[in-house]
This record gives C-alpha cells, sequence and structure tokens, in this order.
C-alpha cells in the first residue's frame, strides 16, 4: 500500500461513469460466472470499505448510530457522489430512508440511454426501471460496504422509480464488529 | 471536464479486477476480459473525446497515437504519456505511461505475475481507433506493477481506412 499523495490526484468524472456502465453490461450479458448482484455486490462492499478507511481515519470514532449516519449522508456522499443526501428521515428504530434528488450516477440514464454500438444489432430495450436497479446494485453495496467500515451491519435497498431521484433505505440489522 | 477523486475510480476497478480473477480464476482470461471491457468503453468514449478536445480529424496514425498520449490521457486520467519507439513504416510506437493513475495503492502478489492489471486501458485504445477507422493491436509490453521499469503499451496499426494513409490501395 502507497502512501497517500500529497494532493488528491483527479480524474475526469466520465472515467467512473464508463467503468460502472461497462460493470453492468458486463455481468448481462455473461453467461456464465457470477450474477450481476452477486458480483457488483462484492465488488462495490469492497470499495465502499477502503473509501470509508480514508475518508473516516482522520476523525473520532462514530459512536452514535445517528452520527454514523449523517457521516454517510454528508462527507461520504459529497466525496462519492458529489453532493449530500438531501434529506434523511428516519423511523428511530434503525430504518434511514435517504434521499438524494439529483442522484449523480444515475443521472445520464434519466436523460438518456447510451446509444447502441456500431456494428452490433440493438438490443431488445429494457424497462428504464429495470435498468435503473442493475446501476443501483453497485452504490448499494458500496453505501453497505461504507457502513459496514463504521460499524454499521445493515441492509441497502434503493428505489429509483422518480428518476433522477433516488430513496436509498438503509435497515440497520445489528452493530458490527469493526 | 468535470473531475472527481480519482481513489473512488481507481478503487472500483481495483475491486473489479479482483472480482475478475474470482470469477476466471486464470490470469490470461482476466487479461482478456479488461480488454474486451476496455473496448467496449472505447468504442463509447470516443464521441466525448472528440465532442470536447474538438480535434480535427487525425491525418495519420502517428497524428492519431500523438493525440491519444497527448489529449486523451490528459483528458480522462490527467496524466500525458510519450510516444517512442516508432518502427521506420510508421505503423508501430509505443506509449510510456509514467504515472498511472490506475495502479495507485496496489500491489501485485507473486502469483499473478502475468496479470496485465491495466489492460482496460488497451482495449479503450483499440476500441476508440477502431472507431475512427483504424484497426490496431495494443498490448502492454512493461509495466510497473510486475517489477518493470515503466509502464509502455505497444501499439500496432493492423489497417486503416483514412484518406490519406497508404495502407488504402493495397
Amino acid at each position: 500500500m502507497s502512501a497517500t499523495p500529497a494532493a488528491k490526484r483527479a480524474v475526469a468524472e466520465s472515467c467512473i461513469d464508463y467503468l460502472t456502465l461497462e460493470l453492468v453490461n458486463n455481468y448481462r450479458r455473461q453467461l456464465q460466472g457470477p450474477p450481476l448482484q452477486a458480483a457488483l455486490d462484492a465488488i462495490g462492499e469492497r470499495v465502499g470499505r477502503q473509501l470509508v478507511e480514508r475518508y473516516a481515519k482522520e476523525r473520532p470514532p462514530l459512536l452514535e448510530q445517528l452520527d454514523v449516519m449523517k457521516f454517510i449522508c454528508k462527507e461520504f456522499w459529497a466525496e462519492v457522489f458529489r453532493k449530500s443526501v438531501d434529506n434523511l428521515r428516519t423511523n428511530h428504530r434503525g430504518t434511514f430512508v435517504l434521499r438524494d434528488t439529483q442522484f449523480r450516477w444515475l443521472t445520464r440514464l434519466s436523460q438518456n440511454q447510451m446509444p447502441p454500438q456500431v456494428g452490433q444489432p440493438l438490443p431488445a430495450p429494457i424497462p428504464k426501471a429495470e435498468l435503473a436497479a442493475d446501476y443501483l446494485v453497485l452504490p448499494c453495496a458500496i453505501v453497505r460496504g461504507a457502513l459496514a467500515g463504521l460499524g454499521l451491519e445493515a441492509s441497502v435497498t434503493a428505489d429509483a422509480t422518480s428518476l433522477p431521484q433516488v430513496d436509498f433505505t438503509v435497515v440497520v440489522r445489528q452493530v458490527a464488529a469493526r | 471536464m468535470e473531475t472527481i477523486n480519482a481513489e473512488i475510480f481507481t478503487l472500483t476497478y481495483g475491486s473489479m479486477v479482483r472480482q475478475l480473477i474470482a470469477d476466471y480464476e486464470d490470469v490470461e482470461e482476466v487479461n482478456k476480459q479488461l480488454d474486451k471491457m476496455g473496448y467496449s468503453i472505447g468504442q463509447r468514449l470516443i464521441d466525448e473525446f472528440l465532442a470536447k478536445s474538438k480535434t480535427q480529424r487525425c491525418a495519420d496514425f502517428r497524428d492519431a497515437a500523438e493525440k491519444i498520449a497527448k489529449v486523451g490521457f490528459r483528458m480522462f486520467l490527467n496524466v500525458t504519456a510519450a510516444v517512442t519507439g516508432w518502427n521506420a513504416e510508421g505503423t508501430e510506437c509505443s506509449l510510456i505511461l509514467e504515472d498511472n493513475p490506475l495502479a495507485d495503492f496496489v500491489e501485485l502478489p507473486e502469483q499473478l505475475a502475468g496479470l496485465k492489471y491495466s489492460n482496460l486501458l488497451c482495449g479503450v485504445i483499440r476500441g476508440a481507433l477502431e472507431m475512427v477507422n483504424m484497426e490496431v493491436e495494443c498490448t502492454f509490453v512493461r509495466d510497473v506493477l510486475q517489477g518493470d521499469d515503466a509502464n509502455e503499451m505497444r501499439l500496432k496499426l493492423l489497417s486503416s481506412s483514412t484518406e490519406t494513409y497508404p495502407f488504402k490501395d493495397e
């Protein structure tokens, strides 16, 4: 593991778009190997854990569930999805709903779909909600990984019925060992 | 170009490679898969490149290689590559990438000695050039992650249907 460079390196935002799009496409067309959900779950969870380890290492530990959620909604979200969560609601019994009214990773999807590739037959159209569901596996897994890295074992699901708004529902199962 | 912290991209790429290794359990297959995924990305990315770089039509393969190295890498990965090692015919060259953002935080264990970790880049170049009618072969020949002293991609023009290229009449 090399040391973190002094100045944070930047790359074009579209790099992550291309990569996540291709990840979904790859596991969609894959006939063997793990299904899309399992593969992207594993990929995202590792990323979430690694990222949160970097972002949270400079700060005192977050002891309360609500503090963890606030950290995820503000700092973590801003780093990964480029803006904070717009609204956080909770039932105070371990369920949280994080609303992002302009979820960055799906804005392209909500505007227009990628053009078909030249020289390849047009794929059958896929309903947008279903398509969005595939693209949300990775972000959900990243958030789940980040929560786990902060000591909360949770399930994370997302609802994209009113794109570009996305609601993420976090249900904390139990406090995991760090 | 809008930019993001590279680490989210770098870590996602790393996690993806790790998943592919678990999926295939064979580094050669992983190399192929990375190339294939890069190829699809390249086919899409060329549009954004042409639109945002406002670049003129490449005169020839030499010109294309320079644009990839100086404009393409800068636009997307915020680094530049050097173009060296031209053959006499001007159909083969090397791209030397001094600084590879994909490889940040990465160390490869010995059992992955055959892994072309950044092979996605070769696929991207191949896919992008194909969309401007240049069919190329692109391979990693040196990789710092494998203990080499540089990152070198060898680029070889197979055929081209651009107006000016002398392969036209053959």
